[in-house]
């Protein structure tokens, strides 16, 4: 049994040196951290053979903010706060995750109101997280068209939300016991117009990108992960789905009011960036559905059902609870000593978990798929560096 | 299964398992830390377990007790079932097998612990710094870290 701790320099060093043959030279490239098809500041250390990708070493912590660190000095009600900047397009799931745990520890029972509202918020965080993916994707294989048509839409998303939240992008909705704000009266009203608005459009982005040669050329049969690798790379989300297994916490541990709407869940085949996408964009309507069946349900009652108090105290003992982010599994771990803070706090962000399963999906093959198959993971780094 | 079935079914695995009361939502055991890796394989191979994905890995620093605890999340797919599986190690000197080998995934979770905690992995394939630099002195998430920057609480 030996413990030997290396560095960076060492690893490439150590990977540099078995390069005997005599008709080819390897080679290392650093891809970012200010690449832009990398979104943010990721690094990756390629070791290429020409165009051929041979490893693929991703270097973080460009933007680690110490978000566990700094919660294990605050309160419950300001941690949620921070979670907003961890995967921003996700900031009210994030916070739902939170809340979801802290309530779920501390036995505070929220109404069906607060949940109907949290749920359909979720849904439409998740497709115009979508949206944003969908465009962006595009962009990263050289079409400029698709993000302008996925901004656009996202911003009659966003001007809907930002009605009732106040924010664009770190919302900070949602709160241990309830929400910050009731919804706005036009909320409904509007959000039954953006189905109404965004339901052609999605036909449209698959004249656009789903059905065009190129974009399938690109996707169809590039960065080929298997369910077995998938799930042992500690994938969830789109990405393991994409692969073929059928998980989503959505359907199999129902939170929230999922279990009150009717929804499919949508699996890829063979689990190339295709699939991958194609789960995606199918999500997108599911979460349309999703959202049409709640809208008019929406209870009365209040929004928040306990007085906002800072001094939530949680009984000693691990907690841990967990929701379905537009990008797979969210988990959060509370260890309590029955202060009103946490003992300690940690996300399990799906990004992390999902990053590594770039170097088996993309070993072998050129360094242009790897770009179209890194977009297909959706990545945020935020979200990984926490 | 249900969790105290569950929970029953894996202590019976072995001597080195033992339950854990831990008023989480799942069930939770306590292994030693020497059998931890053929445990682990068995939860994952036994088809009454399954459990094929190791979802998180977390350490918490329980200095009074002078402990770190490591804490593995399984989920099975098939089964639709959540095991905590928790390890005891002694402060001043964190050792504990890898899983690399029974889930790749162990390897950067792993390797976030020995980031911020410094708790060493046995026969870890790439031990190294992950979001901290190579040459960072210390350990951030230990109670008892200090460095030059840290303000002094507000009170």
């Amino acid at each position: 049994m030996t413990v030997e701790v290396s560095s960076l320099k060492e690893l490439v060093e150590q990977a540099s040196g078995d390069d005997r043959s005599p008709d080819t030279q390897e080679y290392f490239v650093n891809m970012g951290p200010q690449h832009p098809s990398t979104h943010g500041v990721l690094r990756l250390v390629l070791k290429l053979d020409g165009e051929r990708v041979l490893r693929c070493i991703p270097v973080l912590g460009y933007i680690h903010r110490s978000i566990e660190k700094i919660s294990e000095h605050m309160n419950y009600m300001n941690c949620v706060h921070l979670t907003d900047r961890m995967d921003y397009l996700s900031s009210i799931m994030n916070n739902w995750a939170v809340s979801k745990a802290v309530e779920e520890a501390a036995g505070i029972e929220v109404n069906s109101r607060i949940q109907y509202i949290r749920t359909i918020f979720a849904e439409l965080e998740r497709i115009q997280s979508h949206q944003l993916w969908w465009g962006v994707l595009g962009m990263d294989l050289g079409a400029f068209t698709p993000f302008l048509y996925g901004i656009r839409d996202r911003e009659v998303l966003n001007d809907v939300m930002e009605e009732t939240v106040g924010a664009r992008l770190t919302m900070n909705y949602v709160l241990p016991g309830g929400l910050m704000a009731d919804i706005h009266p036009n909320f409904v009203h509007r959000v039954k117009e953006f189905i109404k608005y965004f339901r052609p459009k999605l036909d449209e982005y698959d004249d656009l990108l789903t059905n065009n040669v190129i974009i399938q050329e690109r996707l169809r049969n590039v960065g080929i992960l298997s369910p077995q690798t998938a799930v042992q790379y500690g994938a969830t989300g789109p990405v393991l789905r994409g692969s073929g297994v059928a998980f989503d916490l959505r359907k199999d541990h129902p939170y929230g009011v999922y279990d009150q709407a009717d929804f499919e869940v949508p699996v890829g085949t063979i689990g190339d960036s295709w699939d991958r996408y194609w789960v995606r964009v199918e999500e997108m309507r599911q979460s349309l559905n999703i959202v049409e069946q709640l809208l008019d349900n929406i209870p009365p009652g209040d929004f928040l059902v306990k007085k906002l108090n800072s001094k939530i105290k949680i009984p000693e003992g691990r907690y841990y609870s967990q929701l379905e982010t537009a990008r797979g599994v969210l988990g959060v771990f509370i260890a309590s000593d029955k202060k009103d803070e946490p003992y300690r706090l940690h996300y399990r962000s799906p990004n992390f978990n999902n990053l590594w399963c770039l170097e088996p999906m993309i070993k072998g093959d050129y360094i242009a798929s790897l770009i179209g198959a890194m977009s297909s993971l959706d990545l945020v780094i935020p979200d990984i560096d926490r | 299964m249900e969790r105290e079935a569950l929970q029953a079914a894996v202590c019976e695995l072995d001597a080195a398992v033992s339950p854990l009361d831990a008023n989480a939502d799942r069930a939770a055991v306590v292994v030693e830390a020497s059998a931890l890796p053929a445990i682990v394989r068995r939860l994952r191979d036994e088809p009454q377990f399954a459990f094929a994905q190791l979802l998180d890995h977390v350490a918490v620093d329980w200095i009074d007790r002078g402990q770190f605890e490591l804490i593995y999340q399984l989920y099975s797919f098939k089964h639709k079932h959540f095991l905590s599986v928790s390890v005891f190690v002694p402060r001043d000197d964190p050792r504990v097998p890898t899983l690399c080998r029974v889930h790749p995934v162990a390897e950067w979770q792993e390797r976030e612990v020995y980031d911020l905690f410094g708790v060493l992995y046995d026969d870890h394939p790439d031990l190294r710094r992950l979001f901290l630099e190579d040459d960072w002195v210390g350990f951030p998430l230990r109670k008892d870290y200090q460095d030059d920057f840290m303000l002094d609480r507000p009170r």
